[in-house]
């Protein structure tokens, strides 16, 4: 790693100037991707800017219809949180199943989120809920914010300080890992609600996305068997060590059904 | 940058650079060697200690989260507080040979600690789950397993007394 210089602001305003007044700082939140980062020299920011000291960026709250979540919050706090557990069971599956018990200590819902890694979790629960992106300036849509291979709507200076989930009917995670990174090879978050049913993919492609034609066919009949005729396009798809895209197409179908099975159990 | 935190149950202040792994400065500054690093990638878990009593992998973990926490490395491991007995889990890894090269035990073993404190009725579909951070190149893991099943059995009956 190359020396940086470490701060550790307390109050939001202070972190955001610091990240607009420091000219390739970082922000770091559990560092579950940033300290590796570090240390294969991909990056060598001039400064670190610690969220862990920021005040109310930790925790979960019920409000009702919707569940938000501060971006703070460890991986392991959503998975064991009775309430998440009670009121949207495939978001507590989801955090479960990242990475490794240690990885989930340490790792952030909001850094996860940031970082928008094509293989990470975390965006196809955002995705699949429709959930919002609050961050010290703004709401954003899930369906606005995520831009392709670890790009985002933030601005330079805006950190993400909660997610608010839409709770659904019914919600369910499946993933297929790749064995050693434990990062989705293909995984698919699905949720039913009342308008209808999204289907959010992650791991497969460039970055997470949607899969309309399964979500109108299941919106129809939220069943396995809705969408196991139904095969995604190759185009766009990753082709890497680990497999093929036509077999990560394959697997997106595969992944669907026991989503749904899983929001059915 | 000045670091304050309590090491293995003695405050220790140190000054440190940012950009000091958690696993460097207790290996090449405190002397504290116990700690192992193998892919030094996250990955294998040789390098886990208990950061607030919780398990982390040190060799992902940046010097300032110390600040003002508490630190347990397998060097502070112990049976009875100040003796130098092993640790039940230790003995149990002993007696039921949970290790051959011994390279990933003191991760194996912080790991396993953790997981019987947090829950002492573990079965082995949960450690099985528990371990899934830390890799093991001899033994196959089933004697590893049969160790931390009967290591959380011996806590809970040290407990007890």
């Amino acid at each position: 790693m190359k020396p940086f210089a470490y701060h550790q602001p307390d109050q939001i305003p202070h972190a955001a100037k610091l990240l607009t007044s420091i000219e390739d700082s970082k922000l770091v939140a559990g560092g579950m991707t940033l300290i590796p980062t570090l240390k294969q020299r991909l990056a060598s920011p001039p400064a670190l800017i610690d969220l862990s000291r920021l005040g109310n960026l930790k925790g979960i709250a019920d409000d009702g219809a919707t569940i938000t979540i501060g971006a703070m919050t460890p991986h392991v706090v959503v998975a064991a949180s009775k309430l998440v557990q009670a009121r949207i069971p495939g978001l507590a599956a989801l955090a479960s199943m990242i990475g490794d018990p240690a990885v989930r200590i340490r790792g952030t819902i909001g850094g996860s989120v940031a970082n928008n890694d094509p293989a990470a979790d975390y965006p196809a629960g955002v995705l699949g809920l429709g959930a919002t992106i609050v961050t010290s300036t703004r709401e954003i849509a899930a369906d606005g914010f995520f831009r392709g291979l670890f790009e985002t709507a933030l601005e330079p200076g805006e950190i993400i300080t909660a997610i608010r989930f839409p709770v659904p009917l019914k919600a369910g995670y499946a993933k297929f890992k790749a064995p050693a990174s434990r990062y989705a090879l293909v995984g698919v978050f699905v949720a039913k609600f009342a308008e209808g049913v999204r289907v959010a993919v992650t791991g497969a492609g460039s970055g997470v996305f949607r899969v309309p034609p399964m979500e109108e066919a299941l919106s129809q009949n939220f069943d396995p068997s809705a969408i196991a005729a139904i095969k995604i396009d190759t185009d766009g798809l990753t082709s890497d060590i680990h497999a093929e895209a036509d077999y990560r197409a394959h697997l997106v179908t595969v992944m669907t059904k026991r989503a749904v099975d899983a929001a059915l159990s | 940058m000045q670091i304050s935190f309590t090491l293995n149950g003695r405050p220790t202040t140190v000054d440190a650079e940012p950009a000091t792994l958690v696993a460097e400065l207790l290996r090449e500054r405190l002397n504290l060697t116990g700690t192992h690093i193998g892919c030094d990638t996250s990955q294998c878990g040789a390098c886990v200690v208990h950061l607030n009593g919780l398990p982390v992998k040190s060799c992902t973990l940046l010097a300032p989260a110390l600040d003002g926490a508490t630190l347990l490395t397998i060097e502070g491991l112990q049976g009875v507080p100040g003796s130098n007995q092993m640790h039940p889990m230790q003995e149990a890894f002993r007696e039921h040979h949970g290790l051959q090269c011994g390279f990933c035990t003191p991760g194996m073993l912080m790991t396993a600690v953790a997981l019987a404190t947090e829950k002492p009725d573990l079965t082995e579909a949960d450690v099985r789950h528990g371990l899934e951070g830390n890799i093991c190149r001899c033994t196959g893991y089933q004697n590893i397993v049969v160790s931390v099943m009967a290591g959380a059995v011996a806590m809970n009956a040290a407990k007890g007394e």
